[in-house]
């Protein structure tokens, strides 16, 4: 006798048809609203020629990170995705990472104070989140399409789910890690809840929080890259057409382009996190 | 009325304190409650009292339930049963708000660890309570001024926590009570985390600010020397149980029962100390053949005390004076200090050990003569000079 499959697959599609079926027309509308912005806002960096634009760059991040070093990585590096033509793949692909960041950020952080201060919450999104992190990135993809049609939007959504679980994890982490002896003080001296957290929890976990936050970028970075499967362009975009048309050189040349901008993100992040501890 | 009214106090840690309870009730120990709940017996009906402007030092060994204790006073931890009342208010019985009011305006706390927040400088650190209170920055920012300079940090407002030795770190914890100027303090363990010099240092200038202050105070400590030194009163405390309430003296005098016998023993170097050793020298005496009411007024003022010994021809001690008897004096025109003076007054020799002149002083309504076997005078002896002295004592033999 045969034990009949469970139809977990059809579970799962029927779900989401249903939601698909009574949600797509808001979320397609959204895509749209959200597109328009993504668009304005890489153009609007397009108009900047690269020759103001990568200067500008490398002082910012001279400025941001306290360090020469980075300001001269992100000088040459940026200098020499212009020369090989991947300027614009470049830009869009950052856009894409700033916007995907920030969402997952505006999600994600709140969602990592409910966590801390709550247990029934921690308890909810703690497994939500292993489920997050160890489902194959790909499969976000498929649904993304039927709620947000094939682009940039789509890439963003499967983005924000993918890079959005070190934002709530070492959110709840840095406010859990507050030592004991410091929130009883803070009780003691008779903050309410909020108080407790404004002016004594988020400061201290601010590292922390500047840690998930990195993390949180170089996810969205390297999702995006997959995210081009469904039309997001950017170096993600070259590097699938390489892919596709086996162009090795092509498709090293805009793996090298990933490389750059993150190690350029990744530098000034990292020492902004380490200058908060250390006036702390 | 008393300032703090702690009655029949329990606090057990458990998921279920019931069963617990009840066991306890029915005369079950600590140990046994342990054994068959898993439940911890923190505190176990435990009831005492705090008058206005009295320090009173909770001593007990760890586990005792000492901090458990305090912290059930401002509900940092739940009590299981009992009632706390501060000012008459039922503190157990207030709501989160009211809590948060009591917290705010009448109960500072310092840690034994310090708890500064590292990520605010001193001065924003002493403000914290008046902060949360939301009283205007100016304002606070004076008051915090002013406290820190009460404890001695004038000019570290702005370095941060971490930059201050232990010492000033918790100089800043009692800043951070005191800005709020709360009517009582509840001190932790507050000096157990500094080395021993600056201890005592602390501790002396805890004696001298509230002298000043007349804060109502409950200080934590597993020390018995500091309990002796600093407190009015002493609550003993042993598996979370009451085990002597009572002035220093009582507890070094009339132990409860063994184990405060024990404990008072550790710490008791009464045996070695001799009224020779504590008595104070240089003492002002009024000389009743040539000293009258007004002369005798003058040495107390000078040496800033209210007793002088009255000594005769050969300089032997035969009365004490007071100040209000010399006044007295003064303004019934007389000039015999004889007709004021407490005639043969209670004296030891400078052999008598420590532990006996804590029997003789007890009671005695003015100082102790320390004379020779002529009866001269050698030196004096005042109830907090013997204690200072068995305290510090205590410490120097542990130090060596």
């Amino acid at each position: 006798m045969q034990i009949p499959k469970i139809p977990l697959g059809e579970g799962i599609e029927y779900i989401i048809n249903f939601l698909v079926d009574h949600c797509a027309f808001a979320t397609k509308a959204m895509s749209v609203g959200l597109e328009a912005g993504l668009d304005v806002l890489e153009d609007g960096m397009l108009l900047i020629p690269p020759y103001i634009f990568i200067p500008v760059a490398a002082a910012l991040a001279w400025y941001l990170s306290k360090s020469k070093r980075t300001g001269l990585l992100t000088l040459f590096g940026l200098l020499l995705i212009w020369n090989i033509g991947l300027w614009k793949a470049t830009v869009s692909t950052i856009a894409l990472v700033l916007i995907a960041t920030l969402i997952a950020i505006i999600i994600g952080v709140p969602l990592g104070i409910g966590a801390a201060m709550s247990r029934h919450m921690h308890k909810t999104v703690m497994p939500i989140l292993d489920v997050m992190q160890t489902m194959p990135a790909f499969v976000y993809l498929i649904p993304a399409i039927p709620f947000f049609g094939l682009g940039k939007v789509a890439a963003i959504f499967s983005t924000v789910i993918f890079a959005m679980p070190p934002a709530i994890r070492l959110t709840c982490l840095g406010i859990k890690q507050v030592p004991g002896e410091l929130t009883e003080c803070a009780e003691a001296f008779g903050s309410n809840r909020w108080q407790r957290l404004f002016k004594l929890e988020l400061p201290l976990a601010t590292p922390t929080i500047m840690a998930g936050v990195n993390q949180t970028v170089m996810l969205a970075l390297s999702m995006v890259v997959i995210a081009a499967m469904i039309g997001a362009k950017g170096l993600g975009g070259e590097v699938w057409k390489a892919i596709q048309r086996l162009q090795m050189g092509n498709g090293f040349e805009a793996g090298i382009g990933i490389v750059i901008v993150a190690m350029i993100l990744d530098r000034v992040l990292q020492r902004i996190g380490k200058r908060k501890t250390e006036t702390r | 009325m008393s300032k703090i009214v702690v009655e029949n106090l329990y606090k057990i840690f458990g998921p279920t304190p019931d069963k617990a309870m009840r066991m306890l009730s029915s005369g079950a120990t600590k140990a046994d409650i342990m054994e068959k709940t898993k439940h911890g017996v923190g505190v176990n009906n435990v009831s005492f009292s705090v008058e206005e402007g009295e320090l009173v030092v909770v001593m007990g060994l760890s586990g005792s339930g000492k901090s458990t204790l305090v912290r059930c006073i401002n509900r940092l931890i739940e009590p299981t049963a009992g009632s706390v009342f501060i000012d008459g208010t039922n503190v157990t019985k207030l709501d989160a708000g009211g809590l948060r009011k009591l917290r705010q305006e009448k109960l500072g706390m310092v840690f034994q660890n310090f708890a500064l927040f590292p990520h605010r400088t001193v001065a924003q650190n002493a403000e914290y309570g008046l902060e949360i209170a939301g009283v205007p920055a100016d304002i606070r920012r004076k008051k915090a001024i002013q406290a820190l300079e009460v404890v001695g940090l004038s000019g570290w407002e702005d370095q941060l926590p971490a930059q201050l030795s232990g010492g000033m770190q918790q100089r800043v914890g009692l800043a951070r009570a005191l800005a709020l100027d709360p009517d009582i303090l509840l001190m932790d363990e507050a000096f157990s985390a500094l080395d021993p010099l600056i201890r005592r240092d602390m501790q002396d200038e805890l004696i001298n600010l509230q002298q000043q202050m007349h804060k109502t105070i409950v200080f934590i400590s597993h020390d018995l020397d500091e309990a002796l030194k600093l407190g009015d009163r002493i609550v003993l405390m042993k598996d979370g149980e009451i085990i002597q309430v009572g002035t220093p003296e009582d507890i070094l005098t009339s132990p409860a029962d063994d184990y405060v016998a024990r404990f008072v023993e550790n710490a008791d170097i009464s045996q070695v100390l001799t009224a020779e050793s504590v008595m104070k020298k240089s003492e002002a005496a009024a000389f009743l053949k040539t000293d009258g009411p007004r002369a005798a007024l003058r040495k107390m003022r000078t040496n800033a005390i209210y007793r002088l010994f009255a000594l005769d021809e050969e300089h032997r001690v035969v009365g004490v004076l007071s100040a209000d008897g010399c006044r007295d004096l003064l303004t019934q025109g007389e000039k015999d200090l004889r007709k004021a003076m407490i005639p043969d007054p209670i004296t030891v020799t400078p052999e008598t050990p420590a532990n006996e002149l804590i029997q003789i002083i007890h009671d005695l309504p003015y100082p102790l003569a320390v004379v020779n076997e002529d009866k001269k005078l050698k030196g004096v002896i005042v109830r907090g000079m013997l204690l200072a002295a068995l305290a510090e004592g205590g410490n120097i033999d542990a130090d060596s």
